[in-house]
């Protein structure tokens, strides 16, 4: 198990990128703690599996250097790295038994066959494989087939990071639930590193200690899950996280007022946007309340998701979306909208731009 | 509904009577022959299984039938390894995909008889390219007209040169079908190339392979035209496969009776050993 430093990190596809747009991942600078359950969250295309596939060794990066416990790896290929990782597509060898499968990694590197046993019987106990052990993995139904793709990242006792790339793609819903909570487990048990790359947000919140989101190939945060929720530091991690998102408004800053739609919004603290930058007002659904006083606003559509109410509003060509218990208003009712103060941020170009009051959370 | 099932036969007809007239009818013709004796005139004196018995005790056929397996066996052996050595070393992606396909396809595209008249033509110790090279300026003593070790290396050598192809591209078929992963998967947890082809890239091949085999056993086994062009059958009767021969005995000698008494052996034979290879290449993937 190692700490792993990516230092400087900027990688294209193209043999001579020439503007910033040439690269998948722009500049990263990131320290994975030994130990930690991380995800890595964003949008299909983001180059999360170009950082992954980094890490592991499958991609030599353009620039940067990837250091494990200080130790520059940026050259070694992935046998080299103890490393495992877990595909989005499980991949077993079909001609094998389940326990050869699992004992292949260890074999490889010439591991004792009483060491092997020892450690394929333990594996296949944590994943509940051990009544499949004799089974030939070709025919076994796709949750067992990823995994005996996890065991074979897991059987190994000295790897410096597990990384799973979108592992649960191919699971049905029922049994997505099953082992995500089987993979958190498994991550306080052996205590390895892991990075658990996915698009989905419910995944990423789930099983991580810390999340780092990308986009466009930066990343723009990195927090655990409650500190995206609450303060995202890019709309785009408002935007991604949440259903629905955080509702993102267009606003004029002036004396140090934002203003959306003619009306000054109060903020949760005081502007330290640069002034000429594009500034937008941020609050999350949960805190845009119907009540008797605010903004006025048309509903355009009411959703009922089960525990609560998505109203959908427009104000001023802008959409608002409100969650409230309990059943909504009818469509195209006449409401106000009332922002809580302390939820309420400003951003500039994108990124916060206002300082949280004392006392906030 | 049951009534409406039924239609379904009508769609089938056609297939059955196109089947029965190229298939079913001559076949059954030949059964007819099989066990019956003919002077001429047609007129047909009944022989019960006659012919099949001499064909089965004759020397002549053990010989061919053996020389047939011989050629079968070398022709597989050498094709199967090879085609999947040349499949695992093109490339995979890029502008060289198609020019090797396509290089790979030309032999294939060649007529039959073409093959063996240029292969003839090739290998003949005075006028061939091949063969005056190899008589007259390496000095090696290689005439396929007269010595029966020469020619089987040409003919060997010419359906490798035709057919290899078929194995190549089938196997190459495969071999693009494995995602990425695998290969990714297989770095990381340490695998070797010989593990990898193994364990990853055999498995994958299989299905695509047993097929391979099975086109070129049938067509090898049923090989005809092309050392019929090439050396007639001989030096001596030395390349004559079974099909050559029996050509012979039905249209050289136009002995008819025993001709479709060992074409229904023969056939049988083929069918043996296609239904048994496949049976056993296939038995795991049942259970």
């Amino acid at each position: 198990m190692a700490k792993i430093t990516l230092s400087k990190l900027r990688h294209s596809y193209y043999p001579n990128p020439k503007s910033p747009d040439d690269y998948a991942l722009k500049e990263i600078d990131l320290d994975w703690t030994d130990g930690g359950a991380y995800a890595l969250l964003g949008p299909s295309g983001c180059g999360k599996s170009t950082l992954l596939n980094i890490i592991s060794g499958l991609l030599v990066p353009s620039e940067g250097r990837i250091l494990f416990d200080g130790l520059d790896v940026t050259e070694l290929p992935p046998d080299k790295r103890n490393i495992a990782q877990v595909f989005q597509f499980p991949v077993i060898y079909d001609t094998m038994t389940v326990y050869d499968n699992l004992a292949f990694p260890l074999r490889n590197r010439g591991r004792d066959e009483a060491t092997v046993r020892e450690r394929v019987t333990a594996i296949a106990e944590m994943l509940e494989l051990s009544d499949l052990l004799d089974r030939k993995a070709a025919h076994l139904s796709p949750d067992n087939k990823q995994k005996i793709s996890m065991g074979r990242g897991l059987v190994r006792q000295d790897v410096n990071v597990v990384m799973f790339d979108e592992p649960l793609t191919v699971i049905d819903p029922h049994l997505k639930w099953k082992l995500r909570s089987k993979l958190k487990e498994l991550h306080q048990r052996v205590r390895a590193t892991m990075i658990y790359v996915t698009h989905d947000q419910t995944e990423a919140l789930t099983f991580a200690d810390q999340v780092v989101v990308m986009q466009e190939g930066e990343v723009v945060q990195i927090g655990t899950p409650v500190e995206l929720f609450d303060r995202p530091a890019h709309t785009f991690v408002g935007h991604f996280i949440g259903s629905p998102g955080m509702n993102i408004l267009p606003a004029d800053v002036s004396d140090g007022v934002a203003r959306f739609a003619g009306e000054a919004i109060p903020l949760e603290g005081p502007i330290t946007a640069a002034p000429g930058a594009r500034t937008e007002i941020g609050i999350r659904p949960e805190f845009v309340s119907l009540g008797q006083s605010g903004l006025p606003a048309t509903v355009t559509k009411v959703s009922d998701v089960g525990r609560h109410t998505v109203v959908e509003c427009e104000v001023a060509g802008s959409r608002v979306n409100a969650i409230v218990s309990g059943a909504g208003p009818e469509r195209g009712a006449m409401v106000q909208l009332d922002f809580r103060r302390d939820q309420t941020r400003l951003y500039a170009d994108g990124w916060l731009a206002t300082e949280a009051a004392e006392g906030a959370a | 509904m049951k009534t409406e099932n039924q239609k379904a036969w009508f769609f089938v007809l056609p297939v059955l009577l196109l089947v029965a007239f190229n298939a079913l009818i001559p076949m059954m013709t030949v059964v007819n022959y099989s066990v019956q004796e003919t002077f001429g005139d047609n007129l047909f004196f009944w022989q019960g299984l006659g012919w099949f018995e001499q064909i089965l005790r004759s020397d002549r056929f053990h010989a061919a039938l053996g020389r047939q397996f011989l050629f079968t066996f070398l022709i597989l052996i050498i094709e199967v390894p090879l085609g999947i050595a040349i499949a695992l070393s093109m490339p995979r992606k890029g502008f060289w995909v198609p020019v090797c396909l396509v290089l790979m396809a030309l032999p294939m595209l060649i007529p039959w008889n073409v093959v063996g008249a240029m292969w003839n033509i090739f290998t003949l110790p005075d006028i061939g390219l091949l063969g005056y090279f190899l008589n007259h300026v390496i000095g090696i003593n290689y005439d396929m007209t007269q010595d029966p070790l020469a020619a089987w290396i040409t003919i060997v050598t010419m359906d490798v040169w035709h057919w290899t192809s078929l194995v190549v591209l089938l196997s190459y078929a495969g071999l693009v079908s494995i995602p990425d992963a695998y290969y990714q998967a297989a770095k990381i947890d340490g695998a070797s190339n010989w593990a990898v082809f193994r364990f990853i890239q055999l498995p994958k091949m299989k299905t695509v392979l047993t097929i391979a085999i099975l086109l070129r056993f049938m067509d090898s086994f049923n090989i005809y035209t092309e050392p019929f062009v090439m050396t007639g059958g001989g030096p001596g009767n030395s390349t004559t496969l079974l099909s050559i021969d029996l050509v012979k005995i039905a249209l050289g000698q136009f002995d008819l009776g025993p001709a479709a008494a060992m074409s229904l052996i023969y056939f049988a034979i083929t069918l043996l050993v296609s239904w048994l290879f496949y049976t056993l290449m296939t038995k795991d993937d049942l259970n």
